[in-house]
């Protein structure tokens, strides 16, 4: 009795400590008291993108992440709220959107992190709209010695073939048009901003500060074999304590270099053609002056860096530079109206399930189909709030995949209360009384609970590790609620069982109990002492003693000692 | 108390029993035709039918259509409207979530295309775009997932077996239980092959289900077996005491099924009628017959499979000597 009462006091401190768990992250945090939805249900677009590999090439789990965080930045940049962004599998990056994205955002998305070094033509100070305030900058011929006349039909192709990137040929008065009314605040919108490799480009700098003609590529991210920040050395080898980011460049990004640089070291500092722009996805990072020759390789890039900005612009060299392309492998858009009715069949075929598994329980166990309906419904409880707070907590959210888990789980959770009923009534008929069945029952039921759901529990751990996408949303609820399962038979199904053997009903064997023995076959000998029933009358002997021995468990061998020696003392 | 319990009763007396061990030839051949049936009409049909997310391609969901005057939806346009855009396509249209939305499959088109075709399909069913809603998966997807599922497979099967074989303490319950779970996920797959289901990721996501399921299923028949051997006496072979386990559990295995199925049936059964296609269809389906058939394999293969594997230990032989003795001596009726 105090055993159950006290199982029962802990199964009330679980559910409250998971209720005052989920109810302070509703009041003090972020927690709502229903679980997040998944794209499948609340409506919304799903893209899984494959990145795009040379045959033999692999993807680091660091370079995926790269990738990811680079993904979240341009899908921030288009103003899309709540994008979640996840790794799948070992290569392949899953964005959930709210809504339907635009093309340009998609396009946005799936572009590869592109890192170029061109060499700066023409700067500027952005001004924030070119087209209402007529821009007071030099005209053309001030800049470049070049005459230029805005003529309705501007000539798009050079007149004179440049000769390297930094020619002022590049800019033809068609570029120039376009770069006067070229507004920077556009970046920031949906559109990638690219040119081909062997183009100029019209950019502005991140953040919007300086407008920039570059020129074509001279150097490509992929030759990048490094970049760190770290504290610029004097020629001493102390530090300058100021922060700079170096590179190191390989084989061919050396020569490149070094060509690129004796160049535009030619150039007077104040020429901005002694200037080279860092270009990640279109946008102007950094334009450090070229102060030497770098051949080695090994170019530093000095400036008003302070430690976090050089860390980032280290990073986006490093990364940034990856060749890894990303292509849509599939796009799934479910509209919201969609999500809610599979949502709502799916409430509606849980509850006629367990409304069909209630009444079977009750038309097979009479009254303890009671035991089974409120053990359900602890279990019920215990499940949601676990699904909430892990909503909350691990961001997981509720698919259709896992509703279905949860509904399937039903049928798992109630065999757990079969086999432990249908172990009592065993123990019935081989003459117990209620109270030693439930007892006895209990010891060999539960063992077949654990077994059985440790195997399905390694199948939800197995699933939700190596499985990809809506499995893992499948195997995640399977998984909790078989645990469920063992807490709320232990805690409260055998608990209340073992205080309903006490009461007049149950213990009483009332014919609509589910346990009365006369139903079951255990024949009344007088005085509760039942026969035991002619076949079951098994001759308790060791004649199969080495089979037994074989499969005993160590607690089954040891009770088997201990009660031999119980048996000796009472002999003697 | 119900038909079933005292159905329970005579099966645990021994009064009432079923020959699941002795009569394990009849079993293994109706298993076997099973296998056949399923393989030869799967191979007759021209294999698996995959979704769209194995083969590759889009798919176009219009919720909520305009409907002829007689309360039908009108097919022709929406195949009318892809062939206006893509004029080699070959649309397949289907009404589904009853009757409330059509779908549009094809194959792979360009993203350009899609969003030409989602318009076109807006206006054909005089609704906004978006409830148009769009899908495209690429070919490589499929195989992503069936790669991650093979893996999951055999790491599951060689922690399974070791976890069993360590339990039970012996290997032999192992291998009869992993010989039921292939019989079990090969008939849910021929069943699939061979009415031509459309197997999809919800349908595997099923399959994998049944792998829990039915081994699950057999754990419990395999613990009432391991009981039995240890405490039976010297007047039942080693035959028979398994077979009177499984007689024994036998009503648990009746009831477990149906509460099992009960709410697969009824994700089944709201998922074809008020939803049509879809992952709650496709998951409750395979699990419908995967439930199905692990409850048989359990009883009818893994337990037979069990005592065949040991028949010939000579351990069991003298027990199984004794036991034949000892009851022509008594006289004791089994």
């Amino acid at each position: 009795m105090k055993k159950a009462w006290r199982s029962l006091a802990w199964l009330a401190v679980i559910v409250v400590g998971l209720t005052a768990t989920l109810a302070g992250g509703v009041l003090f945090s972020t927690a709502t008291w229903t679980p997040k939805l998944a794209l499948d249900l609340e409506g919304g677009t799903q893209l899984i993108l494959a990145p795009r590999l040379e045959s033999g090439q692999t993807v680091s789990v660091e370079q995926l992440d790269q990738a990811v965080a680079i993904i979240r930045q341009r899908i921030d940049a288009t103003g899309v709220s709540e994008a979640e962004i996840n790794t799948q599998g070992a290569e392949n990056i899953v964005v959930s959107i709210p809504g339907v994205p635009d093309d340009s955002t998609l396009e946005r998305i799936q572009s590869s992190a592109k890192l170029e070094f061109r060499p700066v033509i023409f700067t500027d100070v952005a001004t924030s709209s070119a087209i209402n305030e007529p821009t007071p900058t030099p005209t053309p011929t001030d800049a470049l010695g070049e005459t230029a006349t805005p003529t309705p039909e501007l000539v798009a192709t050079p007149t004179v073939s440049p000769t390297d990137a930094s020619d002022p040929n590049w800019v033809t008065p068609a570029l120039f048009d376009e770069y006067t009314n070229f507004d920077c605040a556009t970046l920031a919108e949906a559109q990638t901003n690219v040119a081909p490799v062997g183009e100029p480009l019209i950019t502005c700098e991140a953040g919007g500060g300086f407008k920039y003609i570059l020129g074509p590529v001279e150097v490509a991210g992929e030759t990048i074999a490094d970049a760190q920040a770290g504290l610029q050395a004097t020629s001493q080898g102390g530090s300058t304590g100021r922060w700079a980011v170096n590179i190191t460049f390989n084989a061919e990004g050396t020569e490149q270099f070094a060509a690129v640089t004796e160049r535009l070291f030619a150039f007077p500092e104040s020429d901005p053609r002694n200037r080279f722009a860092i270009v990640l996805d279109g946008v102007v990072i950094s334009a450090p002056t070229t102060n030497a020759i770098i051949t080695d390789g090994r170019p530093e890039i000095s400036g008003s860096f302070t430690q976090e900005s050089a860390q980032i612009l280290a990073d986006q060299l490093k990364f940034g530079a990856l060749p890894l392309g990303f292509e849509v492998q599939s796009s799934d858009t479910i509209s919201a109206t969609l999500g809610s009715t599979q949502l709502l069949n799916g409430l509606l075929a849980g509850i006629i399930g367990l409304a069909l598994v209630v009444l079977y329980s009750f038309s097979q166990y009479r009254m303890l189909g009671s035991v089974i309906l409120a053990s359900l419904i602890i279990a019920g409880i215990i499940t949601y709030l676990i699904i909430a707070i892990l909503s909350w907590r691990q961001g997981y959210r509720l698919s259709l995949a896992g509703v279905a888990g949860l509904i399937v789980s039903i049928g798992i959770t109630v065999d757990s209360f079969i086999v432990y009923f249908e172990r009592i009534r065993d123990e019935l008929r081989d003459g117990k009384s209620l109270t030693s069945a439930v007892e006895a029952g209990w010891r060999r039921g539960f063992r077949t609970i654990l077994a059985s759901d440790a195997v399905s529990f390694l199948a939800a751990v197995i699933l939700f590790v190596l499985a990809v996408g809506n499995v893992k949303g499948f195997a995640f609820t399977l998984g909790v609620v078989t645990i469920v399962d063992i807490i709320v038979v232990s805690l409260f199904t055998h608990p209340m069982m073992q205080l309903a053997a006490r009461s007049k009903f149950f213990g009483g064997g009332h014919p609509l109990s589910g346990l009365d023995p006369q139903a079951l076959g255990a024949v009344y000998r007088g005085r509760a002492q039942f026969r035991e029933p002619a076949a079951a009358s098994s001759i308790k002997q060791q004649s199969s003693g080495r089979e037994a021995a074989k499969r005993q468990t160590i607690a089954e061998r040891k009770a088997a000692e201990s009660a031999a020696a119980l048996g000796k003392g009472k002999d003697s | 108390m119900s038909r079933l319990t005292e159905f329970g009763n005579d099966l645990y007396t021994g009064k009432r029993s079923f020959e699941f061990v002795g009569r394990r030839r009849i079993w293994f051949t109706v298993a076997l035709v099973m296998i056949a049936v399923t393989l030869v009409g799967t191979v007759l049909r021209g294999g698996f039918s995959f979704g769209i997310e194995f083969s590759g391609g889009s798919e176009f969901q219009v919720a909520n259509p305009n409907t002829l005057p007689d309360g039908s939806i009108d097919q022709t346009v929406a195949a009318d409207a892809v062939l206006s855009v893509v004029p080699g396509a070959t649309p397949r249209v289907s009404i589904v979530n009853n009757g409330d939305a059509v779908r549009i499959q094809t194959d792979q088109l360009e993203v350009s295309e899609s969003n030409t075709i989602r318009s076109a399909l807006a206006a054909a069913y005089g609704v906004d775009t978006t409830e148009v809603t769009s899908s495209f998966i690429g070919a490589t997807w499929g195989n992503d997932i069936t790669r991650a599922m093979l893996t999951a497979l055999v790491v599951f099967l060689f922690f399974v077996a070791a976890i069993m074989a360590l339990y039970f303490r012996t290997w032999k319950m192992s291998v009869a239980a992993l010989v039921a779970l292939a019989f079990d996920l090969a008939i849910t797959a021929g069943v699939y092959g061979l009415l031509g289901f459309e197997v999809t990721p919800a349908a595997v996501i099923g399959f994998l289900t049944i792998l829990g399921y039915s081994l699950y299923d057999t754990v419990v028949v395999f613990d009432k077996i391991r009981e039995n051997t240890i405490e039976e006496s010297g007047t039942r072979t080693f035959a028979e005491a398994i077979n009177l386990a499984v007689n024994q559990t036998l009503v648990r295995s009746i009831n477990t099924s149906i509460v099992a199925l009960l709410p697969v049936g009824s994700i089944l059964f709201i998922g074809a009628v008020l939803l049509g296609a879809g992952t709650l269809r496709d998951i409750a389906l395979a699990l419908f017959i995967g439930i199905l058939v692990g409850t048989y394999s359990s009883i009818f293969i893994a337990a037979p499979i069990y005592a065949l594997l040991r028949q010939n230990e000579a351990l069991v032989r003298k027990k199984d000597k004794r036991a034949t003795e000892a009851r022509s001596t008594s006289g004791a009726v089994v």
